[in-house]
């Protein structure tokens, strides 16, 4: 089936399969109207989507390296970008995206810019090169460029630790979700969404893994933007809230002032018992902190999330599997197209949501009214029930106050559909969309890891003499091994010690970021600068993370220490590259200039046409 | 000067360019949120226009423009790939 005429005929596959979940979804409407549960509109949604993940990943099965590796490199532009953008926005951009813009207003967006402006660097400065170069795995470019087994491990090494530190939290979300829409426990959820993850990569790796996102791409905004558009139109936010929500944010604006913006104290809220992990509202929707500290806060998580989006292997190994140079660059600039489809409408439903909570004159709005009264809304109870949403009472006055209304940050994208009045159906779609976004994201990173483990350490380093089928069959294992690894520590809800997903960009960032672009940019880059940078990179921020993390830094350095500059645990990439950067160029220009082949290999990464670097099979 | 160099010069100052603008949209423009969103833009203050959607959308346009004047220094010194390749 997937042989010649499979890539031509792609949008009329991928058109077909997009009516046909469409037509899912009105049989599942009317499903609704018929009387069937919600909870079991729920599991159709998720298991129908995972099955069809699960046929298209058994189908793209293979034997070749160059398909298991890099999908054979004949995705074409726009599809590849589908498929990046399901790999780049994970389980949490989808349900905890919206959120952080409701509780965190401008200053949260800074991950907004971060996560799309680096792509600008991807483009620039990496996509087109290591497309050039012709690597299966970020460090097979590194490896390759600056020659030898140390610098090709010292790459391996970084992007295990920025991966798993992702992956953990990817598989976690998968656990989450397919535990709340199939009704089971956290722990077998975990293991039901690894299942799936695996089912998806295992047999046709990059290639599977390829097909199984863009179709994960289709279904995950489709299922973020109906309820978006809906929702607008039913809280009278206009048809196009993208264009039409001036005034809504205006207005937010207005009842912030009215309500006023209340911090509580860690005491009271400790005393009221909120349970962990849920927030209230006490900065402003639109207004930009004062202050050069807060301008450097918003500056300075930007350039961390950028220039981690430029250095994160699964990312980039993306844009290995077009067909030509040119096809690498244009495929950024959809992937982020895509991105942005999903990104710009996050702001949208916060402030939609926010709106339809707050704003006294809507039916929805609770903040204001007699707690009694909240309490007797079935939404609000039945989220209550599973510690999503609470209620604190502070100054006993029987109303509710802006203050004292707690609320999980994923509620804003489950519950709103719910609160705005939408059918279930929509609810089914929203958690159909959730499991799409964390499993696409887990299986690239997943992928990224076994790949590099298994070409990079098992066959380039251990046996360069093996067998296609044996390294396959490693290929294999490793990803089942890693998948398991990271299931077993999402399952024992270990997440909370490896802390933030903005963690895997500053660990990506502090060691591979500069290696990677002196290695295109610089000719003079040595392999002794590049080991230096990245040993010095990885190993400076994983310091400075755990001085000033106060986790870690109360056992390990004995106190609670003050961010140097401003530079929180979520920054933390901001000292180990630019440590990275300059012991890589002090120690290159101390040791001897690279080999005439060395340079002559990298004008050929310089120039689009020719032949690859490394070649089709190795 | 080379073909190689001369293609080398052009590429290099063209991902400078783009540079600037990409530090212009994602740096720039937010050293002065507080003065920017004294001004409105399709009735959104201007910098939470600008985060929200704005510069993100102005990313897409920069990566789409940069992209196709490449391909146009490609074709200049015939570094053009073909379609089929």
């Amino acid at each position: 089936m997937f042989k010649g005429d499979f890539i031509q005929n792609l949008p009329k596959i991928y058109g077909t399969y997009t009516g046909g979940f469409i037509v899912f979804i009105i049989l599942m409407a009317l499903a609704e109207q018929a009387g069937v549960s919600a909870k079991n509109i729920g599991v159709m949604f998720v298991a129908f989507t995972v099955l069809i993940y699960a046929l298209i990943g058994y189908l793209s099965r293979t034997i070749q390296v160059d398909a298991y590796y890099v999908a054979g490199r004949q995705v074409p532009t726009v599809f590849n970008g589908m498929a990046t953008a399901a790999d780049w926005m994970s389980g949490a951009s989808f349900v905890a995206l919206a959120g952080g813009v409701y509780f965190g207003g401008y200053t949260y967006m800074a991950f907004l810019v971060g996560w799309t402006g680096g792509y600008v660097l991807v483009a620039t400065l990496m996509a087109p090169y290591l497309r050039k170069f012709g690597c299966y795995t970020v460090p097979d470019f590194i490896g390759t460029r600056y020659g030898g087994n140390a610098v090709r491990a010292a790459a391996v090494f970084v992007l295990f630790i920025a991966s798993f530190t992702y992956v953990t939290a990817q598989i976690n979300a998968t656990g989450t979700i397919a535990s709340r829409a199939l009704g089971i426990p956290f722990e077998a959820g975990v293991w039901v969404g690894l299942i799936s993850i695996l089912i998806c990569s295992m047999l046709g790796g990059m290639r599977a893994v390829t097909w199984t996102q863009v179709a994960q791409y289709i279904v995950l905004i489709i299922a973020y933007l109906i309820p978006v558009f809906w929702i607008s139109s039913n809280v009278g936010g206009g048809i196009f809230p993208h264009l039409m929500l001036g005034d809504e944010v205006a207005r937010l604006g207005e009842l912030e002032q009215q309500f006023g913006l209340v911090k509580n104290s860690a005491a009271d809220m400790k005393a009221a018992g909120v349970p962990g992990g849920l927030k209230y509202i006490s900065g402003t929707h639109s207004g930009v902190p004062e202050g050069g500290m807060a301008v450097w806060k918003y500056l300075s998580l930007a350039i961390c999330m950028m220039v981690g989006t430029a250095s994160l292997p699964h990312i980039l190994m993306r844009y290995f599997t077009t067909p030509t140079v040119r096809a690498a660059r244009k495929s950024v600039a959809w992937s982020l197209f895509f991105i942005f489809l999903l990104y710009s409408s996050a702001p949208m439903l916060a402030t939609l949501s926010k709106l339809a909570l707050m704003d006294p004159n809507l039916p929805t709005g609770i903040i204001g009214k007699s707690i009694s009264e909240v309490q007797s809304i079935e939404w609000v109870q039945r989220w209550s029930e599973v510690k999503q949403v609470f209620i604190a009472d502070f100054n006993g006055d029987g109303i509710l106050q802006l203050n004292e209304w707690f609320m999980r940050g994923d509620v804003v994208v489950l519950a709103t559909p719910e609160v705005a009045g939408l059918p279930f159906v929509i609810s089914g779609l929203v958690f159909a969309g959730g499991m799409a976004a964390a499993m696409s994201t887990a299986d690239g990173l997943v992928l990224a890891i076994s790949n590099a483990l298994s070409h990079d350490i098992y066959y380039k380093i251990i046996n360069p003499k093996a067998e296609t089928s044996k390294r396959l069959l490693v290929a294999r294992v490793l990803l089942v091994i890693i998948g398991a690894a990271g299931a077993y520590i999402a399952s024992f809800r270990l997440t909370s010690i490896l802390g933030s997903v903005a963690w895997a960009f500053d660990f990506a960032m502090s060691g591979l970021f500069f290696p990677l672009v002196l290695g295109v940019w610089w000719k003079r880059a040595t392999r002794e600068g590049a080991i230096a940078g990245i040993i010095a990179g990885i190993v400076s921020g994983t310091v400075y993370l755990t001085w000033v993390f106060p986790k870690f830094s109360v056992p390990l350095w004995g106190g609670v220490n003050t961010p140097f500059l401003g530079i929180d645990h979520l920054r933390f990439g901001l000292i180990g590259a630019p440590i990275c950067l300059v012991v890589m160029v002090v120690v290159s220009l101390m040791t001897k200039e690279p080999s005439p082949a060395t340079q002559k290999l990298v004008d050929d990464t310089r120039i689009p046409t020719g032949k690859a670097i490394l070649g089709k099979q190795h | 000067m080379s073909n190689k160099d001369a293609y080398w010069n052009k590429t290099k100052n063209h991902m400078i360019v783009t540079l600037v603008l990409w530090a212009f949209f994602s740096l720039v423009i937010f050293m002065f949120g507080s003065e920017l969103n004294t001004m409105s833009f399709l009735g959104y203050p201007l910098a939470y226009y600008m985060t929200a959607q704005g510069s993100l959308l102005a990313f897409v346009i920069i990566l789409f423009w940069t992209a196709n004047k490449q391909e146009k220094i490609d074709e200049e010194h015939g570094f053009s790939e073909r379609e089929d390749d």
